[in-house]
């Protein structure tokens, strides 16, 4: 059973004062995710995310379309105790302490109060805000609330877990830190939704990536698939200072950085590239087929949709 | 077990103490001990009628200006700061934000009238040195001062619902305004004719008849209060809150938080 199925949700907004017109934020969306994945949902920003978003946890309300959430309708009360959603760029009650914010969302969320002390000193320590947790969240820089953020999201301990954007704010450490966190939460067979616009953070992380731009879906698929597009390139490295002649007359691309020497080369000619490493006597360290990156692949498909006015991929 | 609506409800009551909204008290307690002072030195005889009328005009206006200024943010700021989103994609029906919030509210002010009266009470004993059992009809006041937070709160959610902090603010003081003056505005629906009778009919009943709940002056002189009143006041605050309410909810069930 997927964890989500989007089933065409759609939305347009009413804009202007006098004479109201439409304005399109997202076209008809369909995809699913499987139950314990990590889904990572790209575009840049301004592309639709978190109005999707927004319409999965019902706070505005679709023109067209529905959805599943854990197999049951996404307008189903009962199915939001299974869920967690940290909104971008987080704000709480900044007169509530991090202990006080996660005990009150824990109520709301039906957690049983013996329950409900474990979890939350739980969660403190998981988002490492143990130490601070007696302080009013007004006292708290953006990187923290990010951290209450996450931590009221996994409160529950729910199934399903929306994060929009959860690495702003977060400094290198903290980001390590979220990686590892949805790493845990899936090897806890959650299933995680992300939305991100740093696409080393989805490149890392996620099964399955769906690219979108302009409220319209572009692409969906497993990050290996999207990235194993092999260029027909591979990039040998060995250690040298220079490049030998016979090497060079395979009209290989090198560089020298240091005491070694980067080649690319197509693919056909890694054979003959190794036999002349050989002759040469040349210490061969690596060869690597070249890959495209997520980041190129979604450049590269935001471009064509630009330039194709529409086209999906 | 609590629900929902309870944890909402506290939570708002603990927002406008840790707000400090409770300081008000403060002014309060130094407006009513100098007028109380004042009024002993310069009025003889009538100390105890200047003190009644002071002190439970002051509760009245001290618990609008606070039902308006606090309930017309309930909605919109929350939606306004976010804070919301993470309430709503729980299992938290929008209703019931709605209620609690309303409840939050109305248990700040009970709160706060509870605190003023211990206000009035001490004032009074101050300048009349006893009590006597007609000092009893200002419980029956202060009933009617919080039925009127009620309606108020409930017309500052509505606002809310659908309209910027300061719009709210706009309409809700302008009906508790119009509202005070609702039997001068049936009285002259009376004597108009034709189209405007019906308008200024419509206009007279719609808006909240708060002049029923203001029985001050005739506590002051000690006049009792009809037991019908005490219904007809509890009923008609107990309908306008809960058409009020359901307004609110029924905007606030539609709207897109943006």
């Amino acid at each position: 059973m997927p964890a989500i199925e989007i089933l065409g949700l759609e939305k347009t907004y009413s804009v202007g004062f006098w004479r109201k017109r439409p304005k399109r934020a997202l076209h008809p969306l369909r995809f699913t995710v499987e139950d314990g994945e990590i889904f990572g949902f790209l575009g840049p920003n301004g592309a639709g995310k978190t109005t999707t978003l927004k319409l999965l946890m019902g706070l505005v309300f679709p023109t067209g379309g529905s959805a599943r959430l854990l197999g049951r309708d996404w307008t189903d009360p009962s199915v939001k105790a299974q869920i967690g959603f940290l909104p971008e760029q987080p704000y709480f009650y900044d007169y509530l302490t991090a202990h006080e914010l996660l005990e009150y969302y824990g109520q709301l969320s039906g957690v049983p109060a013996k329950e409900r002390k474990h979890r939350v000193e739980k969660v403190l320590d998981q988002v490492g805000l143990r130490d601070v947790q007696g302080v009013q969240l007004r006292k708290f820089s953006k990187g923290m609330l990010q951290r209450v953020g996450i931590g009221q999201a996994i409160l529950h301990d729910p199934k399903l877990v929306f994060f929009d954007e959860p690495m702003s704010g977060l400094d290198p450490m903290g980001r390590r830190e979220v990686r590892d966190l949805m790493e845990q939460l899936k090897r806890e067979g959650k299933t995680v939704f992300f939305s991100t616009h740093i696409l080393s953070d989805a490149e890392a992380l996620c099964d399955r990536v769906a690219i979108i731009h302009k409220g319209e879906l572009r692409g969906v698929g497993a990050v290996e698939d999207l990235t194993s597009s092999v260029q027909g390139k591979v990039e040998v490295i060995w250690q040298g200072t220079q490049v030998p002649a016979s090497i060079k007359a395979l009209g290989a691309e090198c560089h020298v950085t240091g005491d070694r020497v980067r080649a690319l080369i197509n693919e056909a000619q890694q054979d003959a590239m190794i036999d002349a490493l050989r002759r040469e006597r040349q210490r061969l360290i690596a060869i690597t087929p070249v890959r495209t990156s997520l980041e190129a692949y979604f450049v590269e498909k935001l471009r064509r949709a630009e330039t194709t006015a529409g086209g999906t991929i | 077990m609590r629900t929902r609506i309870g944890y909402i409800a506290s939570n708002t009551f603990r927002e406008a103490v840790r707000d400090r909204v409770l300081y008000n008290l403060i002014a309060f307690v130094l407006l009513l001990s100098g007028a109380a002072i004042l009024v002993g030195q310069i009025s003889i005889e009538i100390e105890k009628l200047v003190v009644i009328n002071l002190g439970l005009t002051a509760v009245s206006l001290f618990g609008v200006v606070i039902a308006i200024f606090i309930g017309i943010g309930l909605v919109s700021k929350e939606i306004e700061k976010r804070t919301l989103y993470t309430v709503l994609s729980r299992p938290v029906r929008r209703w019931e934000f709605i209620v609690g919030k309303f409840f939050g509210l109305a248990g700040t002010l009970v709160v706060n009238t509870f605190f003023m009266a211990i206000g009035v009470f001490a004032a009074l004993f101050y300048v009349s040195h006893k009590f006597v059992s007609a000092d009893a009809l200002i419980l029956i006041a202060l009933y009617f001062i919080v039925l009127e937070f009620l309606i108020i709160c409930s017309l500052a959610l509505l606002f809310s619902s659908f309209s910027s902090p300061l719009l709210s603010a706009v309409f809700a003081f302008s009906l508790f305004v119009i509202g005070s003056f609702a039997e001068d505005l049936r009285n002259f629906a009376g004597m108009a004719t034709g189209v405007s009778h019906w308008l200024v009919t419509g206009a007279a009943y719609l808006v909240p008849n708060f002049s029923a709940f203001n029985v001050i002056t005739s506590i002051a002189h000690e006049q009792p209060v009809a037991g019908q009143l005490i219904l007809q006041n509890t009923l008609y605050a107990l309908f306008y809150a809960t058409m009020a309410l359901s307004g609110a909810v029924l905007i606030f069930e539609r709207r897109d938080l943006k």
